[in-house]
């Protein structure tokens, strides 16, 4: 007898229980289930939400494995044990020391963001009484991805406690969320614990502990931990080529520097018609359009070298789609299809604002210089008013058209 | 209840939980954010709320039947304001520290709509004594929420109740600092005063399901 064949036999014996939401979950999680439709003539597909999920998961992995080889490599380049590695595929990038470090520092992340954030889906399913919401599936682990390395793990905890209940559960459970779980869970976490999720030392792994020992007297040397970002606000040259912003050979959060895999993984989405093409293309065109608006600023010398907004407005604007979580953000967080513009036009003005406030924030407010983040989760807020606009557009038009035909 | 009759008594208990300003009417939310940062804040502000609302509604109720109805408003509004210019004279001449920390919120208490509401909907209508009581009611009713909300934003976004120590202290690192801990400063800016606000509703009407309206 198959496993599935044994699942379904349990099924039948939990059925109607406090834990039926629970196995179940699990039971679907795996197989698809072999209910039949009941009455009227309804096309059942196989690609249900968990499948959906299960796609954009697949999309995150390269992202996650690179973001813990890159975290070892970040920590032993700045303990100065390595050599930087020359191009993707440099020798000393992908070691098993690297791994190794990466294993030990990444995977305790994803394990709470999981284990919180399902402990609480499964409670709620249970108080209920419904069928577990598998919408956490991707937003637990895009969660470990979004944040820096040396966060501790007792805030993940919270910050995914509140963003999951006061993000999502409040309102009704996946699919009635006005905002981005994911996104609300770091913006929390961004506005409760700001030295942990800004600055110059939460970045790479070992650069707080080091702090730490300089202020009790140990003679070494600091480490910086700095993003690009970071340091662009704060007016320095960014230290890094392009091919190591794209490569994503840089320090930030988990699973957000290789520019590359991101685009590999927004191709596989798009392909698979999971993720808006029009979305991803529309805010990567916003954010050039606002870089190109900024270099312009510059190039014509309207803003003075001492100005503190220079350094991030000098910035090529092409540069804006390499640095920072912008490729992410606008890949994975902008195309959730709970949070954004549903209708198609609506979806260019979402993703064209997204991109467009994005740098502008970036630029402007060198306090939050992550201003993707805060960009997706206004135009969050946004997307329904826009869909409304775009429907009684569209309803306005065909009234003309009616008349035009009867007069 | 030997003083009250059953029907006054109900005056003051109905706005601490099931008719709540804040929670059921949601009136009176603006200040409910802005000042409840520090408990101590939040506990003065009720105070005062309490005072302007009890004198309030009775001097309402006294003249109720002489105020044309025309030009009530405007009076309801002089009856406050007066009330309000001796709260913030008194808070600035025995409490200066507090009042310049309550700022420009003591003068707002003018528009605060739960007084305006209570005049409208209560005193002029009802006798002095049965007003006063509606008075003291809602404002207890308010400070109720205030003191909760100051009571979970002072604790998790300072560690401090009452400007107390409870949870250590946070640059020696003692007691739970000593552990990681970390102030949340997100308790300190408004949207989480929204928030908290949202969860006592949100616990409120899951305990009596007939406060919920469709």
């Amino acid at each position: 007898m198959s496993l599935k064949n044994n699942l379904h036999k349990l099924k039948e014996k939990y059925n109607g229980t406090k834990m039926a939401p629970l196995f179940n979950g699990f039971h679907t999680f795996l197989y698809t289930p072999n209910e039949i439709t009941h009455g009227g003539t309804h096309i059942k597909a196989a690609d249900d939400l968990k499948r959906t999920m299960n796609t954009v998961i697949m999309a995150l992995v390269p992202c996650l494995i690179f973001g813990m080889f890159n975290a070892g490599y970040q920590h032993h380049l700045a303990l100065g044990d390595i050599q930087a590695a020359n191009g993707f595929f440099g020798a000393t990038f992908w070691s098993w020391d690297n791994l190794v470090v990466g294993l030990w520092k990444v995977l305790p992340l994803v394990i709470v963001s999981y284990g919180v954030g399902l402990a609480i889906e499964f409670l709620f399913a249970v108080i209920k009484g419904h069928e577990i919401e598998e919408g956490y599936l991707v937003t637990g682990m895009l969660v470990p991805l979004i944040v820096p390395i040396d966060l501790p793990l007792w805030m993940l905890a919270v910050a995914v406690a509140f963003g999951v209940v006061i993000g999502k559960e409040v309102f009704g459970g996946t699919g009635m969320n006005i905002l981005n779980p994911a996104l609300t869970i770091r913006a929390f976490l961004f506005f409760a614990y700001p030295t942990w999720m800004s600055g110059d030392k939460v970045w790479v792994h070992g650069a707080v502990e080091r702090a730490q020992e300089i202020a009790g007297g140990a003679n070494v040397d600091a480490i910086s931990g700095e993003t690009v970002l970071g340091s662009l606000a704060q007016g320095h040259e960014a230290s890094y080529s392009v091919a190591d912003m794209f490569f994503g050979m840089i320090p930030g959060s988990v699973g957000e520097t290789s520019t590359l895999l991101i685009l590999l993984g927004g191709l596989f989405l798009i392909f698979t018609k999971i993720g808006s093409w029009r979305i991803m293309l529309s805010s990567v065109v916003g954010a050039l359009v606002m870089g190109l608006i900024f270099n312009g600023v510059v190039d014509a010398g309207w803003i003075s070298e001492s100005s503190k907004f220079y350094g991030l407005m000098s910035t090529e604007f092409w540069h804006h789609l390499l640095i920072g979580g912008f490729a992410f953000g606008a890949v994975f967080m902008a195309t959730d299809p709970v949070t954004a513009s549903q209708t198609n036009k609506g979806k260019w003005i979402y993703g064209f604002l997204i991109g467009f406030i994005s740098i502008l924030i970036r630029v402007f407010n060198p306090a939050y210089p992550e201003g993707v983040m805060l960009a997706i989760l206004l135009m969050n807020v946004f997307a329904p008013t826009i869909d409304h606009y775009v429907v009684q557009g569209n309803v306005k038009k065909r009234m003309k058209r009616l008349k035009a035909k009867t007069a | 209840m030997g003083l009250l009759s059953k029907k006054d008594a109900k005056l003051i208990t109905d706005p601490l939980a099931d008719n709540n300003p804040i929670t059921i009417q949601v009136l009176g939310i603006c200040s409910a954010l802005a000042i409840t940062a520090q408990l101590k804040a939040s506990i003065v502000m009720s105070l005062s709320v309490l005072f302007v609302m009890g004198v309030g509604n009775v001097v309402i109720s006294l003249i109720r039947n002489i105020i044309p109805s025309k030009i009530r408003i405007i009076v309801q509004l002089t009856v406050v304001a007066a009330l309000v210019i001796i709260v913030d004279q008194v808070l600035k001449a025995y409490a200066y520290s507090l009042s310049k920390e309550l700022s420009v919120f003591i003068g707002l208490i003018i528009t605060n709509c739960i007084i305006m509401g209570r005049f409208e909907a209560f005193a002029l209508a009802n006798g002095p004594w049965r007003s006063f009581l509606d008075g003291i009611g809602n404002a207890l009713g308010y400070a109720v929420i205030l003191v909760i909300v100051g009571f979970f934003r002072e604790l998790l976004g300072s560690g401090t109740l009452l400007g107390i120590k409870v949870l250590g202290d946070p640059i020696e690192k003692t007691g739970l600092y000593a552990l990681g801990y970390e102030n949340n400063g997100f308790m300190l800016l408004s949207p989480m005063a929204l928030i908290v606000v949202g969860i006592i509703i949100w616990v409120q009407r899951s305990r009596n399901k007939d406060l919920i309206e469709d």
